[in-house]
C-alpha cells in the first residue's frame, strides 16, 4: 500500500512551504544589501519556480501529453521572465 | 524487428503520457492562466510608472496574513493530491477525509481574507484609495471568486468519490476537479509575491 505521507508530493509541499517562508525573509531585506530590488527579483523568481512544481507535480502535467506540458513550461518561464524584467523599469518604453 | 528481452519486459505504462481529467477542464484552466498572466503583466506595467506609490501602499498590507493564506492553500492542495492518491489505491474513506480537510482549509482562506479586507475598510482603505489598492482589491476579489467556485468543486468531488459510478469515471472527475483547486493555489502563489512581497 502506498504511503500517504512519505511520498514525492509531500516533499514538494515541504519545499513550497520553505520557499514561501524564504520569500517573506527576502521581503524583510537581505543583511548588508542596500538594493531591495534584488530581493524583489528573487521573490518573483521563487514564486514562478513554485508555480512550476504546482503545475507539474500537483496538477500532474509532468506526464501529460507534450503540448500540455509545453504550455505549462512556457507559461511560467515567459510570464516569470516578463514580470522580473519589468518590475522596476518601464520595459515597454511607454 | 523485436527489441531486446529487457526492453520488451519494461512496463509500457510508465512511458505513456496521461491527461488528468477531461480536455474541457484543461481548456478552462489554460484560459484562466492566460487571463491571470495579463493581470500580472498589467500590474507590473502600471507599477513601473510609480514604484514609490506601490511600495508605500504594499507596506500597508498584512504580510503575516498573506503568508498564512499561502500556507493554507498549499496545505489544502497537498490534501487534494493525497486524496487523489488515496482514491487511486481504492481508499475511498481516506480520500473523502482529505477532500473534507482541503475544503475546511479553503474556508479558512475565505475567513482570513474577510478579516484582511475588513481591516482595510476600517482604516479607510478602499478600491478608490489609489491605483495599487484598485489592483489589490480587484485581483484578490477575482481570486476569491475562484476559491468559492473551488469549494463548490471540492464539495462535488466529495460526493463523486463515494458515488456508485465506475472507478474510472469518478477518477476522471476527481483529476479534473483537483487540477482546478491547484490552479486556485498556484494563482495565489503569484499574487502573494506580486502584491505583498515584491519591492
Amino acid at each position: 500500500m502506498q504511503s500517504l505521507v512519505a511520498n514525492r508530493a509531500t516533499l514538494i509541499w515541504l519545499g513550497l512551504v520553505v520557499a514561501t517562508c524564504l520569500s517573506v525573509e527576502l521581503f524583510k531585506g537581505l543583511p548588508g544589501l542596500n538594493a531591495p530590488y534584488v530581493g524583489g527579483m528573487a521573490v518573483t523568481a521563487i514564486a514562478f519556480l513554485k508555480t512550476r512544481f504546482i503545475l507539474l507535480d500537483f496538477m500532474e502535467l509532468r506526464h501529460a501529453p507534450r503540448p500540455m506540458r509545453l504550455f505549462a513550461e512556457c507559461w511560467w518561464i515567459a510570464i516569470g521572465a516578463i514580470v522580473i524584467a519589468t518590475f522596476r523599469t518601464n520595459f515597454f518604453g511607454l | 524487428m523485436h527489441g531486446s528481452h529487457t526492453e520488451a519486459a519494461r512496463p509500457q505504462v510508465s512511458r505513456q503520457r496521461h491527461m488528468p481529467g477531461e480536455e474541457g477542464v484543461w481548456l478552462f484552466i489554460f484560459g484562466d492562466m492566460l487571463f491571470f498572466a495579463v493581470f500580472f503583466v498589467t500590474f507590473n506595467y502600471y507599477r513601473a510608472h510609480d514604484v514609490a506609490l506601490y511600495t508605500r501602499s504594499q507596506l500597508q498590507l498584512n504580510q503575516a496574513l498573506g503568508l498564512a493564506n499561502t500556507l493554507i492553500l498549499l496545505t489544502s492542495s497537498w490534501c487534494v493530491v493525497q486524496s487523489l492518491r488515496a482514491f487511486r489505491s481504492e481508499r475511498i474513506a481516506t480520500s473523502k477525509y482529505l477532500l473534507a480537510g482541503a475544503g475546511v482549509l479553503g474556508m479558512a482562506f475565505i475567513v482570513s481574507k474577510a478579516i484582511e479586507w475588513s481591516d482595510k475598510f476600517r482604516h479607510g482603505i478602499t478600491v478608490e484609495t489609489n491605483e495599487f489598492f484598485m489592483f489589490y482589491f480587484m485581483f484578490t476579489g477575482i481570486h476569491l471568486i475562484h476559491v468559492i467556485i473551488g469549494l463548490g468543486v471540492l464539495a462535488y468531488l466529495y460526493r463523486t468519490v463515494g458515488a456508485r459510478s465506475s472507478h474510472a469515471a469518478r477518477l476522471v472527475t476527481l483529476e479534473g476537479g483537483a487540477a482546478f483547486w491547484h490552479l486556485v493555489d498556484m494563482l495565489w502563489v503569484v499574487l502573494f509575491a506580486l502584491l505583498y512581497l515584491m519591492r
